[in-house]
């Protein structure tokens, strides 16, 4: 291991060691701890100049019932909801489908149609807004969730496709030669066969998609406007706006946007980091 | 017969499986490259007629100062951005450890990279408020005056970017913490018994095994550069005076706000954009190719 560990160490750096850990963590997260502190201060502390003494009171319930009373926040939370999922699916399905057609079939374009799902990942998406856009407005799904679905499940399918692709080759190819050997049609492999051990994969797909397309803010900012159709990221960026100074309502709202990621990551870590990190390891 | 029918079912089978996949990614990626491509030579505002005007948006783009900022801060934010990748590294050696509780603390490190860029943003720029952002509480604190970071054009892409680093030396920390997890112990072992230490032995013996990771990091973190949007569109809207444009972000401006919707300078904009990026799918493209074929 490296470095050395530190149970080898003497008494003196382990000491240490237990001692800058929780200083090191506080200085990375200061700005996201000062934020959790400011969303439950009183309005009058930002008044009075009282930005990071110690909070008069604790309203974390008065500021928070505020923004979801005040705002149209919880329809943006919806609306994320409602863009998130679908795509998580579709974009895991399909791609489960290219990925099993990339790996276990030799034939001609195979590794080119492999390297064009690969090269759409890195594209701009600034190439892609112009017709994008026009394309949505004219299949009258532009300020839809619907429209927002199928163009991340679009995009997503190159990332996806990529992890799948790499995933099935790794598993054992007798299984699929013993099951034609059976006489197992095609779609019964992939359904019976490749499927059931594919599910390390999805779950890691599935959580780092959740969490890239809750996140995504250029997308919602091109094909949505307003809050019948705005998701969370972009309509905290025009709340942000209406409240000015308000830093207690905007970090109130920083907070519950962020939460479903942070709570998906907690839950799902393990999927997580193992579909983050595919191929740092050889 | 038989054997026939099964002949086919292997030919026809990938492409079904295929089908809905590359049709999708044909309408929304494939196709569009190329419409940005074309419309790149018109002149026209989304909704009306459209002029062709052959390669008038790219002449005019060597003319336009606003190009060169936003490309010169598109470089800076290339350059900067890889600080990600050794400071990442130096996260990722601190915690190695096997001390109690140590897994809380490798995934609390790596929490800004969960949240949205938009909330990343958001509290940047709180930080750096000139009249009471921590930042500015500190240095008044050591007697500094306040500094304006994202108002003043001298510093507003460096805050930026710092802002961007904090999301990608996470993601780049839990890239060499999984690469570390599988560095072979008995390598380190022989080290240790040639007296490498330190510095001698995370050059030569660690790093050449975290190669797969660090390969990964840069190609997250160029492409991560090349991306910024969110955060300037949040914390600057690519002020002040356009001083903190990068080309993602003009190409915006310029198609689809209050500056006029200029879809054909915007596209051009977009096509540069594309051109920059199509060097680094070659160079990761030919590397996966050599890995392929073993």
């Amino acid at each position: 291991m490296f470095p050395t560990p530190i149970e080898k160490s003497p008494r003196s750096i382990r000491l240490m060691y237990n001692v800058a850990l929780p200083i090191a963590l506080i200085v990375w997260l200061l700005p996201l701890l000062a934020v959790a502190l400011t969303s439950v201060r009183p309005a009058a502390d930002l008044n009075s100049g009282n930005y990071w003494g110690w909070p008069t009171s604790f309203d974390m319930i008065e500021n928070y019932t505020q923004i979801f009373k005040n705002t149209p926040i919880g329809q943006y939370i919806l609306n994320s909801f409602r863009v998130t999922i679908p795509t998580v699916i579709f974009a895991v399905a399909l791609s489960s489908m290219t990925g099993f057609a990339l790996a276990i079939y030799k034939f001609r374009f195979n590794m080119t149609i492999f390297f064009i799902f690969v090269a759409g990942n890195f594209i701009p998406f600034q190439i892609l807004m112009v017709p994008v856009r026009d394309f949505s407005v004219n299949m009258g799904i532009y300020n839809t969730a619907t429209g927002l679905v199928l163009f991340h499940v679009a995009f997503q399918t190159g990332f996806c496709t990529l992890f799948m692709r790499n995933f099935i080759k790794a598993l054992p190819y007798e299984l699929i030669e013993a099951s034609r050997v059976e006489g197992v049609a095609e779609w019964r492999i992939y359904w019976f066969v490749v499927l059931p051990l594919m599910k390390p994969a999805l779950a890691a797909l599935a959580v780092l998609i959740f969490t890239f397309i809750w996140n995504d803010f250029f997308w919602a900012t091109v094909l949505t406007q307003g809050a019948d159709a705005q998701p969370i990221t972009a309509g905290l960026h025009s709340l942000n706006g209406q409240w000015a100074s308000a830093w207690h309502l905007v970090s109130a709202g920083s907070i519950i946007a962020a939460l479903p990621p942070v709570a998906m990551f907690f839950l799902m870590q393990k999927h997580f980091i193992a579909g983050l990190t595919l191929g740092a390891v050889k | 017969m038989n054997a026939r029918r099964k002949f086919d079912q292997k030919k026809i089978a990938p492409w079904l499986f295929l089908a809905p996949g590359m049709l999708m990614f044909l309408i929304y990626v494939i196709i569009p490259v190329f419409q940005s491509m074309n419309i790149s030579l018109y002149d026209w505002d989304g909704l009306g007629e459209k002029t062709f005007i052959g390669m008038d948006n790219y002449v005019e783009l060597f003319d336009d100062e606003a190009f060169y900022t936003s490309l010169k801060n598109n470089i800076i934010w290339l350059v900067l951005y890889m600080l990600a990748i050794p400071a990442g590294l130096f996260i990722a050696l601190f915690l190695n450890q096997t001390v109690f509780g140590i897994r809380l603390y490798k995934s609390l490190f790596f929490f800004p990279f969960v949240i949205s860029q938009v909330v990343v943003g958001l509290v940047f720029s709180w930080f750096y408020d000139p009249s009471f952002g921590l930042m500015n509480v500190m240095l008044n604190f050591f007697g500094i005056d306040s500094i304006a970071v994202l108002a003043d054009e001298r510093y507003v892409t460096y805050g930026i970017i710092a802002a961007g680093l904090w999301p990608q030396t996470a993601y780049c920390m839990i890239l060499y913490l999984t690469g570390l997890n599988a560095v072979d112990p008995e390598q380190i072992e022989a080290g240790r018994l040639d007296n490498a230490k330190g510095w001698r032995m995370l050059w030569y013996v660690v790093l050449p095994q975290l190669k797969p990771a660090t390969f990964i990091a840069i190609v997250v973190t160029v492409i991560g550069a090349l991306r910024s949007f969110d955060l300037i569109a949040i914390m600057t809207a690519g002020g002040p005076w356009g001083s903190s444009r990068v080309l993602a972000f003009y190409m915006y401006e310029q198609a689809f706000s209050e500056y006029g919707f200029r879809m054909g300078y915007g596209a051009a904009i977009a096509v540069v954009l594309f051109l920059i990026m199509l060097v680094y799918i070659a160079f990761f493209l030919t590397k996966m190719y050599r890995d392929e074929r073993g």
